[in-house]
């Protein structure tokens, strides 16, 4: 077993163990974290994939800024205590029946499918995540697209400010 | 690595997010476990992209096959980025007129 193999599980288990305690975990200050957790479990897979470009962005801006806001709501509100009114036991267990069954019937699906067979992602090789491609290709070809989401950054902040503010 | 394992480990991610949704009932919990169906989703693109790129480089060795996969992720980054800030604002403004972030609370859009 290669170290980049060890790795790759390592940061598969990481990721699923993280993400099944943010549902797991009563205070809410305890399940960010965990997300911040799976969030740096998927950075180190894209470093995986070499696509060094995303990892970065999925650090500072999922791990950076949308958690700190999610954490500095939860601070504002003072949630950060255990006092969740919980839905009753066969609400939460139709939920994870429901949930596992679509796991299952998917998994099977993606085993039962041969145009995928032998397909492998390739790793530690490629230039195409390197900031330099993805940056020409940005400014080239998706300059409109990338104007626009200025526009909806905007938009977004406008609205925030006007939903937020105390009337 | 072989894609299959990506597509599972996404498809377990995703389907963790499902059941967040479907199970919890703190609203913040809810729009955290969006977040996370969002990233199993990005995964899977940059995993695909990868695989798409390692089939092209055979025949031809600078091509850029699987850039547009990325910018794709990039541009769902920024768009959920906006999305949260939205999201929350509308969250704060709900507990400040109701003083609950319970979902089964919260789903009478009147009053």
């Amino acid at each position: 077993m290669s170290a980049t193999q060890i790795i790759f599980w390592f940061l598969s288990a990481l990721a699923l163990v993280s993400a099944l305690m943010v549902l797991l975990s009563k205070n809410p200050v305890h399940s960010v974290l965990w997300l911040i957790s799976v969030f740096f479990a998927i950075s180190g897979h894209y470093i995986l994939l070499n696509a060094q470009f995303l990892a970065i962005v999925n650090l500072i801006v999922y791990a950076g800024a949308i958690m700190v806001l999610f954490l500095f709501v939860i601070m504002l509100m003072n949630l950060n205590k255990d006092m969740e009114p919980q839905k009753n036991m066969w609400m939460k267990l139709a939920g994870a029946i429901s949930g596992g069954c679509l796991l299952m019937i998917l998994v099977s699906l993606v085993r039962q499918a041969t145009e995928i067979g032998g397909k492998v992602a390739e790793m530690k090789t490629g230039n195409i995540g390197l900031i330099g491609n993805l940056g020409k290709v940005l400014f080239n070809e998706y300059v409109v697209p990338f104007e626009i989401s200025s526009v909806l950054f905007l938009s977004a902040m406008v609205g925030a400010i006007v939903i937020g503010k105390k009337d | 690595m072989p894609i299959q394992y990506y597509i599972i480990l996404s498809l377990a991610l995703f389907c963790i997010g499902i059941v967040g949704v479907l199970v919890r009932r703190n609203v913040i919990i809810v729009f955290m476990c969006v977040e996370l169906m969002l990233n199993a989703v990005n995964l899977l693109l940059v995993a695909f992209s990868k695989m798409h790129h390692g089939i092209a480089v055979v025949n031809d060795k600078a091509t850029t096959v699987g850039t547009d996969a990325q910018l794709f992720v990039f541009f769902i980054m920024v768009v959920a980025a906006a999305e949260v800030s939205v999201g929350l604002a509308i969250i704060v403004m709900m507990y400040r007129n109701t003083h609950s972030v319970d979902v089964n609370f919260l789903n009478r859009l009147k009053n």
